[in-house]
């Protein structure tokens, strides 16, 4: 079982990454972009296969190190 | 006084904080990051500057997580001193002994110079050696040192005098242009500049020596 985590920094939080591409997409010609924000993607290979229990799981792991809930939100998906 | 330095790997400013506690007169050990103990007796932790675990998945997370974070939490909590510079600070906001957290610079650009800071507050064992709104010089190296807190963080830091320091000339987009912030109780100090690096005439600058003599001198008549 593959869990897949979604982090993005909330909204309000300043993105300078993405700001920053966005900046180097409107140089390349692409106009109407107008905004972007950067996340991260990260993938679990999990033992088990009860799904909800590690749906639960991965949250504690977000909760506790893979995103900082201060600037962070994140979204688990199980695949 | 005795001072504990943390060792990660990817730190490389554990040997100056710990030349620079020495120069105060602290007797100095070095802690790797697995040691679950802190040596006994410890009055004072540093964590350094560097890039602990190569800032994989957010500076100073990893760090969080290392055994010796665990005791370094024990230690404060029994009301030990903590100083964290650098991706120290990032750590020490990763393990919530400090509040906010620092992302990427807004400018987007790795920033390597001495700036001038102001001293916001005197009124801990680390700034006690200022006067209130003297400007002293110290160095920044750093790529995510823009410290973020929202308005509810800021007011409350605003009206517990806990903000240490300020840049008079905002190098990377911090709120309200904060270079350093202590804890409620005054004894955790995190900031992005280094004071190890302007403790000798050698270093060009000396501003930092007050810090770690005023830390020393309540310390030893602790």
């Amino acid at each position: 079982m593959k869990a897949r985590v979604h982090i993005m920094l909330k909204n309000g939080v300043l993105d300078p990454q993405g700001e920053a591409v966005r900046h180097a997409l409107g140089t390349l010609g692409f106009d109407g972009v107008e905004g972007v924000r950067q996340g991260k993607v990260i993938e679990l290979d999990l033992a088990g296969d009860d799904k909800s229990a590690a749906e639960a799981e991965v949250a504690q792991m977000c909760e506790k190190l893979l995103a900082n809930t201060v600037i962070e939100s994140y979204q688990v998906e199980i695949v | 006084m005795k001072a504990a330095v943390i060792v990660f790997p990817g730190s490389n400013c554990d040997r100056d904080m710990a030349v620079a506690l020495e120069q105060a007169g602290a007797d100095v050990s070095m802690v790797w990051h697995k040691d679950a103990e802190l040596p006994s007796g410890v009055d004072v932790v540093a964590v350094p500057g560097g890039f602990s675990f190569g800032d994989y998945l957010r500076c100073g997370a990893i760090a969080a997580q290392s055994p010796v974070s665990a005791a370094l939490k024990d230690h404060v909590n029994r009301g030990g001193y903590a100083l964290g510079v650098c991706n120290g600070f990032q750590v020490l906001c990763e393990t919530g002994l400090l509040p906010g957290v620092l992302m990427r610079n807004a400018g987007l650009k790795f920033v390597c110079k001495s700036v001038d800071l102001t001293v916001a507050s005197s009124d801990s064992a680390f700034t006690r050696g200022y006067n209130a709104g003297d400007t002293i010089s110290v160095p920044v190296a750093h790529h995510d040192g823009n410290y973020v807190a929202d308005e509810t963080l800021l007011a409350k830091l605003r009206d517990e005098d806990r903000i240490a320091f300020t840049y008079n000339d905002n190098p990377n987009g911090s709120s309200a242009d904060i270079a350093g912030v202590l804890s409620d109780n005054r004894r955790v100090l995190g900031m992005m500049p280094h004071p190890e690096r302007c403790v000798d005439a050698g270093h060009g600058g000396t501003d930092g020596q007050a810090m770690f003599r005023a830390l020393m001198g309540e310390l030893v008549s602790a």
